[in-house]
């Protein structure tokens, strides 16, 4: 087979990128898990693991970086290349928002409970769920799967708007509630920035099919 | 025939005796541009783009059915002086051939031949800045062509081409025979003469197309060993997601 080498190049970073969406996707998980039981120990392992998301990304970059200096990639290859390369940034970037929510979750400490998370881990199970479909998207360069996707991110978005309306309502009732409000308020904006990401992951997997940015 | 196109190529078969060489080609090529020819060895690229000036007019059994349309006229119709044509549509070669004579004289041949009758100085010398020579080679001009490097006897023969003021140039694989940084030297001329010429440049170096071309045609050869054009269209289109099957194997280099 011709670029046998080069074949097997492309094949270990797909791998890669899906095993860092992996890893983006149970850190996102267990940030929201973390919050909702108030365990402080989970929220800091979230933290703490987020060095090994970074260490991935930076690997894949560098492996995809080195494909393109020295293979010269071309059409397709370069598409999926350069795909793996921005999936991996926008995966990394997750990973920071998953950290992002395990330090509110350490900030809020002992704070009793504001209320009980309802919509909030709904935002996280529908955000972990287009993470998880967009990479089976890549998996598959199923454009189909990617577009609905897209379209779920309308649905996270105004989860996020109803999550907001009704923390400002407690706070409005009761300004004692605006400190531990303003956390979940961050939270919440962490998770729509995650679904955001999402969808730019699978707005990639469409243009790495058909070489057209999706309208 | 649009007005951006300079040369429209229709229905062109190519035939060396019995063999079809080039099947079927239909081509327009733009005005002021560069289009690359590429694809493997024995697709007949070169075999096409001598066709584009007659060239293979001077070898021993070819011949070729179809239209070859230079601004609206078939280069091909009876009435056509071949050498008329080919001093309008130059050509460069893959391996440098100078005429070993000084460099000066290999510029002031051709336009003597052409019957140029204006200041030799000056066309000489504004065919060497345009292959951008001149500054290399001013103070030498009388010494042998021989004594330039291959990337300088290269420009040169660019230089030669341009003397008499052709309107397309030809290039088979213009830096195929020269050093990294010579071939640089020759891309980047060809990147500065669009301005002025239309060129056609066939290249074996996928890299070079995408670097200087602004559109490319990608050649095949079928089963039965004859050349045909898989598609053209604009370089970035071709490099990053080209329409065929074909194309993509060929560029990404899965082609067996």
């Amino acid at each position: 087979m011709p670029r046998e080498d080069f074949e097997n190049n492309l094949k270990v970073v797909q791998d890669e990128l899906i095993q860092l969406s992996s890893m983006v996707e149970k850190a996102v998980f267990k940030s929201i898990d973390a919050l909702r039981n108030r365990d402080i120990n989970a929220s800091q392992q979230v933290i703490d693991d987020d060095d090994a998301i970074d260490e991935k990304q930076q690997d894949i970059e560098d492996k995809c970086i080195e494909l393109i200096a020295l293979e010269a990639p071309m059409a397709g290859d370069l598409r999926v290349i350069i795909s793996v390369m921005m999936m991996a940034t926008e995966l990394e970037r997750i990973g920071d928002y998953a950290e992002g929510i395990g330090k509110i979750s350490l900030a809020m400490g002992d704070l009793p409970p504001l209320k009980p998370l309802i919509d909030i881990p709904r935002m996280s199970d529908l955000a972990t769920d287009m993470l998880r479909r967009s990479t089976e998207a890549f998996i598959n360069r199923d454009t189909a799967l990617a577009t609905s996707v897209r379209d779920d991110d309308d649905v996270v978005d105004e989860l996020y708007h109803q999550v907001y309306r009704e923390l400002l309502t407690f706070m409005m009732a009761d300004p004692s509630t605006i400190q531990r409000a303003t956390y979940l308020i961050w939270v919440a904006h962490d998770l729509e920035r995650v679904a955001d990401r999402t969808t730019n992951m699978s707005e990639r997997v469409i243009w790495l099919v058909t070489g057209q940015n999706p309208d | 025939m649009a007005d951006s196109t300079v040369i429209s190529v229709k229905g062109l078969n190519v035939y060396y005796e019995d063999f079809q060489a080039v099947k079927d080609v239909d081509m327009e090529i733009k005005r002021e541009s560069v289009t690359a020819l590429i694809g493997p060895s024995g697709c007949g690229k070169s075999t096409y783009l001598r066709c584009l000036n007659r060239m293979n007019d001077l070898i021993m059994g070819a011949s070729i059915q179809g239209e070859v349309l230079f601004e609206n006229r078939n280069i091909y119709d009876s009435n056509v002086d071949a050498t008329e044509i080919r001093s309008r549509i130059g050509m460069v070669f893959q391996k440098p051939n100078p005429f070993p004579k000084s460099i000066y004289q290999n510029i002031a041949f051709g336009l003597k031949v052409n019957g140029f009758s204006g200041d030799m100085e000056e066309a000489v010398e504004k065919s060497l800045k345009q292959a951008a020579l001149w500054d290399e080679v001013k103070d030498r001009l009388n010494d042998s062509a021989f004594t330039l490097s291959g990337g300088q006897q290269q420009r040169l023969c660019i230089a030669r081409a341009l003397a008499v003021e052709p309107e397309v140039i030809l290039m088979d694989e213009p830096a195929s025979a020269l050093d990294p940084i010579a071939t640089l030297a020759i891309e980047d001329l060809v990147r500065e003469l669009k301005t002025d010429y239309t060129i056609v440049i066939v290249t074996h170096n996928m890299q070079q197309a995408a670097r200087v071309s602004d559109e490319t045609a990608f050649f095949m050869v079928g089963e039965d060993r004859s050349g045909y054009l898989v598609e053209q269209d604009d370089t970035q289109k071709i490099f990053t997601n080209p329409t065929h099957q074909r194309t993509e194997e060929y560029i990404t280099g899965r082609f067996s």
